[in-house]
């Protein structure tokens, strides 16, 4: 799993590639923590990258949808498609979050 | 119907190589590609589950036993330790919103939604999960 994360006017913009397992997911939790601990709540998660994902996976994203509640943030999702797309249907996290087609229209969210 | 068969100690850090391993059973099967990517969801959350869970002193191996037959390609998870049917567990509320949403508890569900038959024996001292997908896109989910 690689993650990188770039400002982009209001939000940050998170590109998760690779694996999203039991062994990777932490990693994610950890750096969008030390994102939220720096002061960043709005968060677009970019997934075309994004070749799997495990109940693991969901559950940090999970955490860090609960952490930026409490603090009045918001996370979205842009770019989730296939079998990601699949595994986030089944879980209802599908329309739990928001979901966009690019980037773009995920950041005209946030104004 | 001999089975190939993997064994390795319950820890996550094997658990790309327990993947890999039912990959190639399923490229060897010709699994649909779709089937493929459930079914390696489903080792997972069935494999993780062992590993932290069967054996409380953290030592125990976990071992993997796939076949073809027919259409269908079956997977036995199987392991020495507390017995345990996570069959037994209830599937989550998928419909919550986030705040009342439960973090965890997906795994079975996965399980479940992912292939086609799964069912649990105690046998022999031994927790058998048994999954089955069918190489058919009109079965399971």
């Amino acid at each position: 799993m690689d993650i990188q994360s770039c400002k982009e006017g209001m939000a940050t913009v998170v590109s998760v590639t690779g694996r999203m397992d039991a062994i990777t997911a932490p990693a994610f939790e950890k750096a969008l923590n030390e994102l939220i601990a720096a002061g960043e709540i709005r968060f677009v998660v970019e997934l075309a990258g994004l070749d799997y994902i495990s109940s693991a996976g969901l559950r940090s994203i999970l955490a860090i949808a609960k952490a930026l509640k409490v603090k009045g943030g918001l996370i979205c999702f842009a770019n989730v498609a296939g079998t990601v797309k699949e595994v986030f249907d089944i879980s209802g996290f599908g329309s739990i979050f928001q979901m966009h087609g690019s980037v773009a229209d995920s950041l005209a969210t946030f104004g | 119907m001999d089975a190939d068969t993997l064994t390795r100690p319950a820890k996550v850090e094997h658990l790309e190589e327990m993947q890999g391993f039912v990959e190639c059973c399923a490229d060897r099967c010709a699994l649909d590609p779709r089937k493929k990517f459930g079914l390696l969801i489903a080792i997972e959350e069935a494999f993780v589950n062992v590993c932290h869970y069967a054996y409380p002193d953290g030592r125990g191996e976990v071992e993997l036993a796939c076949y073809c037959t027919g259409d269908s390609l079956v997977v036995e998870i199987t392991d020495r330790g507390l017995p345990f049917d996570i069959l037994s567990l209830p599937d989550p509320d998928t419909k919550g919103a986030i705040m009342e949403r439960e973090i965890g508890g997906l795994g079975v569900h996965f399980i479940r939604k992912m292939s086609d038959e799964v069912t649990y024996r105690r046998q022999d001292g031994c927790n058998i999960l048994r999954v089955v997908v069918h190489n058919k896109q009109d079965s399971g989910s």
